[in-house]
């Protein structure tokens, strides 16, 4: 499904240009799961960038292809169109855009760019509402401007909320976990489950083996100065939280 | 620093604006397809056109009082205004620049050859319906417009669109008029202000240049004088006019000022909302667009006055466009009544503009609201002034200003507390949105204030259009240009919620269009 390999990428302008991947190779098949943890500053949040294709990240080597396409070359609403969707480490507040029209507005874009038909608004509020309630989002929330006075576990939930509603096929999570609290999380962690399925690839990063209690990956890998040091079974995740990146990654050198 | 002293004001509108859905689709259509890059009103007509004598002088004004069949006092009063003109100077205080106008390079008077006023719609020539049409103002929607009235109850139930009542002026007549008989019914006086200086002459001699003297300043002298056509609406009192009422300018003839002028009059009591839209279109030349709007709220009266400008811009280079001079003053002359104007700017390449309100009668209120949009080389220099005469007066100001390209966007404001008007209160947030990094945003608010008790509440903003942002929106799947408009609507959303709805509909895709290239 997502294959990564030997990936190279700079953040920055120009001169400024700052090396944050470096040579990372990743596979994750449809239907699996995969974690990545790591230490502050590892690249982590850039990978996702990168694979969505955010300006001011530029690749310079190596692929990346969803289902066999290259997605690199894409605009990120192609990326998207295509079923890459990520949870924002800090999702963004947008003044004056209620939550249901940037949804929805989002939601027949992506049709469009695949030659599907619009949604119908009763069938989309419909979905909205089910959704909703899954995630014990209240639903004058999602008239809301999107994120604006959210509280930082609301915000997580909406990322959440948006994720369900647009039905990707590749998922990433970036550190979905920080800033809620045990319910919220495991709210979260039952609406990442029930996306789980055979055609859908995930990637959860996190500092946290708590997450992971709950969304159980199938692989963890260890991101360390923009590569994968090390992967292995959910076990790896147990031990970093006990031994810390430096135990566990001082055998992996 | 410039400023805008006490008397200087301006103002105008314009744009395509689509009134009802159903044939409008269709001609809406039709507009697209002679879209010419993105201003889909940049069309011209050919149709035969009567002349002034080129220029501007004594005959010149004659001719068009003699046209208009004029009253002899009108004439006076139009040529006292040009002897006025000539010993005036053009402002030059606004934040705008452009090469000087010769002003008799222009026409001042150019009219469908074919007549002035049509007896009934079948006689206005069909090529001015068809432009009606282009631009999707459906002049002969069905019999709806031709003032069959049963027809126009079934088909408006039958959408559950409201109804809108249209006076359209076409250069410097106006050609028709709509709903004019339903309109009577309710007493409600909607004409050309032409056929009202004709028909009801004690009315427009009452309160023609009451809001906005002769002397108020060089454009709007020059409109006194040479004045083409414009509307005139006079809600009697305790009436609440039955629908909304608006105005369609379009500048067609080559080379040829417009200057229309608009006198609406809500007696005590009384409501109306009116809508007023132009376009031009694409010309290498620039067109003089100098109007005069006055408003008349008397006792209790509220007066809603809502325009959307989308004149010709000019292209990127900076080449054509309309010069947008316009003087829009609202007179709160009765205790409790209400003047609101609302406003989005798209088009024009100079925008001098700035619709006011006089809180004269205690307890009255007046609001503004504001979108402008510059791109390209466009400028705008745009605001309002809120003049406190009464006690309790409250006044609202939300002025949203949105720059793109190498543009330059200028809110200029002035609030005024007059020493009898206590406890007056304003409002006022100016926010600027930067679209790029070669554009302008200016705040220029003014307060002068003889109160201790006033309150005054000022709030502003400046905010780039955010990498953040937008690439969130992109993730979820938006299109880069969607993704602006997107955040764009949603910085203007305060101010499109004032809009009637259907006008609002109208001007959010205006926004899209007029932002079109401006990122990336
Ligand atoms: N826009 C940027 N410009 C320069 N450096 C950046 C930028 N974004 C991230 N970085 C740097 O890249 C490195 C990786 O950051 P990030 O991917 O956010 O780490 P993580 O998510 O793993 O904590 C850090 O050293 C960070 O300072
Ligand atoms: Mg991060």
């Amino acid at each position: 499904m997502l294959k990564i390999e030997n990936l190279t990428a700079t953040v920055g302008e120009a001169e400024e240009a700052k090396q944050i991947i470096n040579g990372l190779t990743l596979e994750v098949p449809a239907g699996e799961v995969h974690a990545i943890m790591g230490p502050n500053g590892a690249g982590k949040s850039t990978l996702s960038y990168v694979l969505t294709g955010r300006s001011g990240y530029e690749v310079t080597g190596g692929s990346a292809t969803l289902n066999g396409d290259d997605i690199l070359e894409m605009d990120p609403e192609e990326r998207a169109a295509k079923g890459m969707f990520l949870s924002f480490q800090y999702p963004v507040e947008i003044p004056g855009v209620p939550v249901m029209t940037f949804v929805r507005t989002a939601m027949n874009s992506q049709r469009k760019l695949r030659g599907e038909d619009e949604i119908s608004a009763p069938d989309f509020i419909k979905k909205s509402r089910e959704i909703a309630k899954q995630l014990k989002l209240d639903a004058e929330m999602l008239k809301r401007p999107v994120n604006v006075g959210f509280s930082g576990g609301e915000k997580k939930r909406l990322e959440i909320y948006q994720m369900m509603m647009l039905e990707p096929r590749f998922l990433i999570l970036d550190e979905t976990d920080s800033g809620l609290d045990i319910d919220a999380l495991k709210t979260v962690a039952e609406g990442v489950n029930a996306m789980r399925s055979p055609e859908r690839g995930m990637l959860v990063i996190t500092h946290y083996q708590r997450l992971l209690d709950y969304i159980k990956p199938d692989k963890v890998h260890v991101l360390a100065a923009g590569r994968i040091v090390k992967t292995g079974g959910p076990d790896l995740a147990h031990r970093l939280e006990a031994e810390g990146y430096d135990g566990v990654l001082g055998e992996a050198v | 620093m410039d400023c805008c002293g006490g008397t200087d004001e301006h103002e105008d509108d314009c744009t395509e604006v689509t009134v009802k859905e159903g044939i409008d689709a269709k001609t809406v259509e039709a507009a697209k397809a002679l879209e010419s890059e993105n201003y889909s009103a940049g069309f011209s007509t050919e149709i035969e056109t009567e002349y002034s004598p080129k220029g501007l002088s004594e005959d010149t004004i004659r001719f068009i009082s003699a046209k208009k069949e004029e009253p002899e006092w009108l004439l006076e009063w139009r040529l006292a205004a040009y002897r006025r003109w000539l010993t005036m100077e053009e402002p030059t205080w606004a934040k705008v620049r452009y090469d000087p106008i010769d002003y008799q390079e222009y026409y001042y008077y150019a009219a469908p050859k074919s007549g002035a006023k049509y007896e009934s719609i079948d006689d206005v020539p069909k090529e001015i319906l068809e432009t009606y049409e282009k631009l999707g103002i459906p002049l002969r929607e069905a019999e709806v417009l031709l003032g069959v009235e049963g027809a126009a109850e079934t088909a408006a139930t039958a959408r559950e669109a409201p109804r809108v009542a249209v006076d359209a002026v076409f250069d410097s007549v106006s050609v028709a008029t709509t709903f004019r008989k339903e309109l009577e019914k309710a007493g409600v006086i909607f004409m050309s202000i032409s056929e009202a200086v004709r028909e009801y002459p004690e009315l427009v001699k009452k309160y023609l240049g009451t809001v906005v003297p002769q002397s108020d300043n060089y454009f709007a002298t020059l409109n006194s004088a040479v004045f083409s056509d414009g509307t005139f609406v006079y809600v009697p009192k305790g009436v609440r006019c039955p629908m909304e009422l608006s105005t369609y300018f379009r500048m067609n003839a080559e080379n040829t000022g417009q200057f229309e002028r608009t006198l609406i009059v809500c007696d005590e009591g009384a409501y109306v909302s009116y809508l007023e839209g132009c376009t031009a279109p694409m010309r290498d030349e620039n067109q003089l667009h100098a109007a005069v709007v006055e408003l008349v709220a008397l006792d209790d009266a509220e007066i809603k006055y809502s325009t959307v400008q989308n004149w010709w811009p000019g292209d990127e280079d900076g080449k054509g466009g309309i010069y947008n001079f316009v003087t829009k003053r609202g007179d709160c002359r009765g205790p409790r009544s209400k003047i609101s104007w609302t406003q989005v700017e798209t088009g024009s390449a100079v925008t001098w503009k700035y619709p006011s309100c006089i809180l004269r009668g205690d307890d009255s209120v007046g609001e503004f609201y504001s979108i402008a949009v510059t791109n390209g080389r466009q400028q705008a220099d745009t605001g309002t002034k809120m003049i406190h005469l009464g006690k309790r007066t409250k006044s609202r100001i939300i002025s949203k200003g949105i720059s793109a390209g190498k543009s330059d966007n200028t809110y200029r404001g002035l609030v005024s507390i007059n020493k009898r008007a206590e406890k007056a209160r304003n409002f006022t947030q100016c926010d600027s949105l930067l679209i790029g990094g070669r554009c302008g945003a200016h705040t220029v608010p003014y307060v002068e204030n003889r109160r201790a008790d006033a309150q005054l509440e000022h709030e502003a903003t400046t905010t780039k259009l955010s990498e953040d942002q937008l690439f969130y929106a992109r993730q979820r799947g938006l299109g880069e240009e969607q993704a602006v408009a997107l955040l764009v609507n949603g910085f203007v959303r305060e101010v499109l919620q004032e809009l009637p709805m259907e006008f609002a509909v109208e001007a959010q895709k205006l926004l899209e269009v007029s932002l079109e290239g401006s990122v990336g």
